[in-house]
């Protein structure tokens, strides 16, 4: 099996390890989530009812309010948080939101990042080249 | 490389304490992302810092900055709040959990022994001390962002809690995005042939142009619109596209400042996307319910002008909201004050309503206060609303302020 390695811009926080949540669908951590219990709540979003604690969470682009940018330190500190984010396109909301976190984030793929990654997939995330390497496909049931 | 000059170079190294040190460093590690070449100085900041956002570990982070000397945590420009999370005058009549109004005390006088006045407003543009074409902003909620933007020609991105927070401490933000002319072009044409009446009907137009931005950089042109629109219809329009769009500018030909002319913020021979009667009304369908049980209705996300309240004290004066149904409105604090001296407040609770102030619905902890009160089937004329508290365990319905007020007074959806 060949390592695959997938090129952003560079993005903000340190380097991760995990298993990827992967959708099409775009994220708001006030319109999505249920913070409380670590799942996706909007019932149109094609993560509905799926935990997304400790994942590496792939979507497509940032969307809805100025929330999130408090709200992903408050999801951390309770260790309620995904472990890094992956997006197409991020907004400064995010960008601000994984700053004050500690968040990992990357943006701006040179390929759909939500085609490349599948939920499933074992990734490393290096934010500061802006890189992420598939280490392993399916190696873990989303 | 972004540039900082001296002063900031030393706010950066902690001369000027720890909250400003802090401060430098979001702003940098968030105009790095963005490609900022330097920091740009605003002469605002609109800070929205509800309780459900910032959660325990939100406001334990502003209690540490309240800590530091008061040389050292005192903001830099004028700085408003955006609503909060309680009403401490009326939030037993919506059953809030006593917790919830502790934690909102508790972010309150930190913010407060910052010098930032607690305005408590998402309508601080109509109200507080609008924005003037060009000046530079970090505006923090999406709707006043996009009106700033937009309608006054004023300049500021999406500036979220800790990024407002660093703007106030320090008098700047990055210079990128809507600070730059290039990112203020107009990207995509909508040439709008539907009948615009409502509030409603400019945030179901905002809905369906916001579902078509694919990324916060794109702009759209709107074409079509005869006579403008008054700043409550066009708050509307902004709050619902940048709800759904996370869209933080947009131009409409002929209404707003930097688009007198198509050519001023686009090239015309770009083609446009025709938004009619069947566009809205196909948004209108895909929020209708399976039934017309009613739980609660709401006018808020915007809060309400005193020219919106005075349009609902009218149409609820006399009436009587029928008992299995709540109605709830909310404004700002000044604008409470105002409606309580001109008459209006007492027709609202004549009828059976709730006029709540310094807050706004989805930001004081909606889950919880549906649980509490049985809600589950929401009604409003605010596009942005039902958009959000989908994600909040609501089924949410859209209709115009008569419609709303209608239906509340029989106790069932009404069209």
């Amino acid at each position: 099996m060949s390592l695959r390695l997938v090129k952003g811009r560079p993005g903000i926080g340190d380097q991760v390890e995990g298993i990827a949540l992967v959708a099409s669908d775009n994220f708001s951590a006030r319109y999505d989530l249920d913070r409380i219990n670590g799942v996706f709540s909007r019932r149109s979003h094609a993560l509905y009812g799926q935990s997304y604690v400790g994942r590496i969470l792939v979507l497509n682009a940032a969307k809805g309010g100025v929330a999130t940018a408090w709200m992903l330190r408050e999801m951390q500190a309770r260790q309620l948080g995904p472990s890094a984010l992956l997006l197409n396109f991020a907004n400064p909301i995010l960008a601000q939101g994984a700053a004050f976190a500690g968040l990992p984030l990357i943006d701006r793929f040179e390929a759909d990042i939500t085609s490349v990654l599948k939920s499933g997939d074992r990734v490393r995330v290096s934010p500061c080249t802006g890189e992420v390497l598939v280490l392993d496909r399916d190696a873990a049931q989303p | 490389m972004l540039r900082l000059d001296d002063h900031e170079q030393a706010m950066l190294a902690g001369v000027e304490g720890r909250a400003r040190q802090w401060a430098m460093q979001q702003l940098i590690q968030v105009g790095r992302f963005f490609d900022a070449k330097d920091l740009v100085k605003v002469s605002q900041v609109h800070l929205m810092a509800d309780t459900e956002a910032l959660g325990e570990e939100g406001i334990r982070f502003l209690e540490g900055i309240a800590a530091y000397p008061e040389a050292e945590r005192r903001v830099r420009v004028p700085t408003v709040t955006d609503p909060r999370g309680a009403d401490f005058a009326a939030y037993r009549r919506i059953r809030q959990k006593e917790e919830f109004v502790a934690l909102e005390k508790r972010a309150a006088d930190a913010l407060r022994s910052l010098g930032i006045l607690m305005t408590d407003t998402c309508i601080n543009y109509q109200t507080i001390l609008p924005p003037v074409k060009g000046e530079h902003l970090a505006f923090g909620d999406t709707g006043s962002t996009i009106y700033a933007n937009s309608v006054l020609g004023a300049r500021t991105n999406f500036e979220g809690g800790p990024s407002a927070l660093s703007a106030a401490l320090t008098g700047r933000v990055p210079r990128y995005g809507f600070h730059l002319d290039e990112h203020r072009r107009g990207t995509t044409r909508f040439a709008v042939e539907a009948r615009l009446a409502d509030y409603s009907d400019w945030g179901a137009l905002g809905a369906v142009i916001g579902r078509r931005m694919r990324s916060y950089f794109e702009v759209p042109v709107v074409e079509g619109i005869a006579s403008a629109p008054t700043s409550d219809q066009i708050k509307h329009f902004g709050a619902a596209l940048a709800s759904y769009g996370s869209t933080p500018l947009f131009h409409m030909v002929g209404v707003t400042p930097e688009a007198g002319r198509l050519s001023d913020v686009i090239d015309d021979r770009a083609p446009a996307i025709s938004i009619t009667d069947a566009d809205l009304a196909a948004y209108r369908t895909s929020l209708t319910p399976v039934d017309d049980t009613l739980h609660v209705v709401v006018f808020a996300a915007p809060q309400l002008s005193l020219i919106e309240l005075q349009q609902l004290g009218t149409l609820l004066d006399g009436r009587t909201v029928h008992p299995s149904v709540s109605l709830i409105a909310t404004t700002s604090p000044e604008i409470k004050s105002a409606a309580d001296r001109l008459d209006i407040t007492r027709k609202i609770d004549g009828a059976g309503g709730i006029l709540l102030q310094g807050v706004c619905f989805y930001q004081m902890h909606a889950r919880e206060i549906g649980e509490a009160n049985g809600w589950r089937r929401l009604m409003s004329n605010s596009a942005k609303l039902v958009n959000i508290l989908g994600g909040y365990n609501y089924e949410t319905v859209l209709g115009s302020m008569e419609a709303c007020v209608e239906s509340a007074v029989a106790g069932r959806i009404v069209a």
